[in-house]
């Protein structure tokens, strides 16, 4: 990891944890709790439709999946120090992964559009279980969970120190994708995957792999969300707008980036309550939301990271080519570029 | 010699066009053959047939003494039977040593390696020093020009260290230079012991490098000899030239 990875992670990260004592308003920490649940859920889709580049829009059915296995394993249990459900997140991260593998296995012998269609049928399979299911989900009526046993004043500090470490921990596991066989993989795939498979890489395995990972943190941020609400039903534990809102920050932060999921979640999701404040309890917010969008995406299409690397690499460039020819670097791609324009013509 | 790659009477149906039609060669260990004909005469479905890309209707394909027939291509590739593409198939967003380094056909294991090792990086130097690559290493393939991208395809294919190479095409669309570079190229893997069997319309190229030069025909082969006989064989003459 560069010097300059490890200062701005840690800096992050610093300025996340300290966030919290700062004597905020409710209404900002709760804020600051759904773009975390966010910024994991983006950050998590963008192993799989970022990486890989398979769509899927049916995460929101593994939110829904944490979301009631937290429910169920809590429901009518008294809670003593509050952090018992905490404890059981990497097992619900677990159930979503096992879940997630066969479904995988079949969504994925489908590509692009289809797999996208595919994996948000899964989505309504859910919902549908979720409402009808009554015995298990309580259907309609919704499921309750425990009231949290945590001071009023700083109520939501447990949830959001939790969501720090798990977004901490989705950051590391993309982080540690990139830079190993499996990130190279995974762009083997998006970029042809025939012609991958071809040469020997493990494209059913990375990308199942990919798969499982992604939605188990989605289980995971699921089974947080519904102990922060403490009442949940269908309609909002598996909501397609989740899974929308998700794809829609990883696009504009940029795709198969480290930072970009982080960043849309931060833009999209502060932007939308903003807006949902500032333009009243209408629906006029969408629209707003839908323009802002609009207009990003179309100053930047491949998403704000991508575009501004870009242009920082295209600049650099061109520096290096107009700088004295003595220069080692300017050298370096002097050659390359002439190799580029004869190839072969030195051989 | 013996048979490194046997086609045994494959067919394969598409529709009602036989495009391949019970059609059987052999590519001999050590040898350089070429594959022509006519367009549409079956060459490069033979190819998918034999690489694992498409299943045969029919028949049977023997690699190195085992049925390989409808065998996975990964699989194939990893036992030493790589192929490259008509239209130069690499990664545009990985750069040139990527390519490499991906195509060299790891285990499950060596996923949760680093992306490129000093062991990857060795072994990838060699053979961008070979092809003339190392000052665009770090370029990404989508910078290259075409020839280069195939000549990246074809280093690309040599990380796993296979036995027998497929090539597609190779000069196809590609400069007069760089059709010399690919032939020592192919030359010099072939002289260090890696067997080619090579798809290409170039005549003059397949009458330089190739021996046994097999014609297809309309899904069958039709003839199968020395380069020198191929000119004056009737049955190629008449599939080339009309009837």
């Amino acid at each position: 990891m560069s010097r300059a990875g490890v200062a701005r992670g840690g800096g992050f990260f610093l300025v996340l944890l300290v966030l919290p004592f700062l004597g905020l308003d409710h209404w900002v920490v709760n804020l600051l709790v759904f773009v975390l649940m966010f910024a994991i859920m983006a950050s998590a889709w963008n192993l799989v439709g970022g990486f890989a580049g398979y769509p899927s829009l049916g995460h929101a059915a593994f939110f829904g999946i944490g979301a009631y296995s937290m429910a169920l394993m809590f429901h009518g249990a008294t809670l003593t120090s509050g952090y018992e459900p905490f404890v059981m997140l990497p097992v619900i991260g677990l159930i979503g992964a096992v879940i997630g593998w066969p479904i995988a296995i079949i969504a994925m012998r489908t590509r692009a559009d289809v797999f996208a269609i595919v994996t948000i049928t899964f989505l309504f399979m859910i919902q549908t279980l979720a409402f009808n299911v009554r015995s298990l989900t309580g259907g309609s009526q919704g499921l309750g969970l425990p009231v949290a046993p945590f001071p009023t004043a700083s109520y939501e500090r447990p949830f959001y120190l939790v969501l720090v470490a798990m977004l901490a921990v989705a950051m590391l596991l993309t982080f540690g994708a990139m830079r190993s066989k499996i990130g190279l993989s995974l762009v083997a795939v998006r970029a042809d995957e025939d012609k991958a498979r071809g040469i020997g890489v493990r494209v059913s395995g990375v990308k199942v792999l990919a798969f499982s990972v992604s939605v188990g943190l989605t289980a995971m941020v699921g089974g947080v969300w519904a102990y922060y609400e403490t009442f949940i039903y269908p309609q909002f534990a598996v909501d397609p707008l989740i899974t929308i809102a998700v794809v829609l920050m990883t696009f504009l932060g940029g795709r198969a980036t480290l930072w970009g999921p982080v960043l849309g979640a931060v833009i999209l999701e502060a932007g939308q309550q903003t807006l949902a404040y500032r333009l009243g309890g209408s629906q006029f917010y969408l629209i707003a939301y839908a323009l802002v969008f609009l207009v990003i995406m179309l100053l930047l299409p491949r998403g704000i990271l991508p575009t501004i690397e870009e242009r920082i690499r295209l600049r650099r460039r061109a520096r290096v080519a107009n700088a004295a020819p003595d220069t080692p670097g300017a050298a370096r791609v002097a050659d390359a570029g002439h190799v580029a324009l004869a190839p072969g013509g030195r051989s | 010699m013996s048979a490194l790659l046997s086609v045994d009477a494959v067919t394969k149906v598409f529709g009602g066009v036989r495009a391949v039609d019970g059609c059987s060669l052999e590519v001999a260990e050590g040898s350089v053959t070429a594959l022509v004909g006519p367009n549409g005469s079956g060459k490069t479905t033979l190819f998918n047939i034999i690489t694992g890309y498409l299943g045969a209707d029919g028949g049977r394909v023997t690699f190195a003494g085992r049925d390989v027939t409808g065998r996975d291509p990964g699989r194939l590739y990893r036992d030493g039977l790589s192929r490259t593409f008509q239209q130069a198939r690499v990664f545009p967003q990985l750069s040139v040593l990527e390519n490499l380094v991906v195509a060299a056909g790891y285990g499950w294991t060596r996923l949760f390696t680093p992306r490129v090792g000093r062991a990857d990086r060795e072994r990838a130097d060699e053979l961008l020093d070979e092809f003339r690559l190392t000052p665009v290493a770090d370029l990404l393939a989508a910078e290259l020009s075409y020839g280069q991208r195939k000549l990246l395809e074809f280093a690309a294919v040599l990380m796993s260290s296979p036995r027998l190479v497929l090539l597609d095409e190779p000069t196809a669309g590609v400069n007069p230079v760089m059709i010399e570079t690919m032939e020592r190229h192919i030359r010099s893997r072939n002289a260090a012991g890696i067997t080619f069997l090579i798809v290409e319309h170039d005549m003059t190229f397949v009458m330089r490098l190739c021996d046994p030069v097999i014609v297809l025909d309309a899904g069958r082969r039709i003839f199968s000899g020395r380069p020198a006989e191929v000119q004056s064989n009737p049955l190629v003459l008449d599939a080339y030239l009309g009837g």
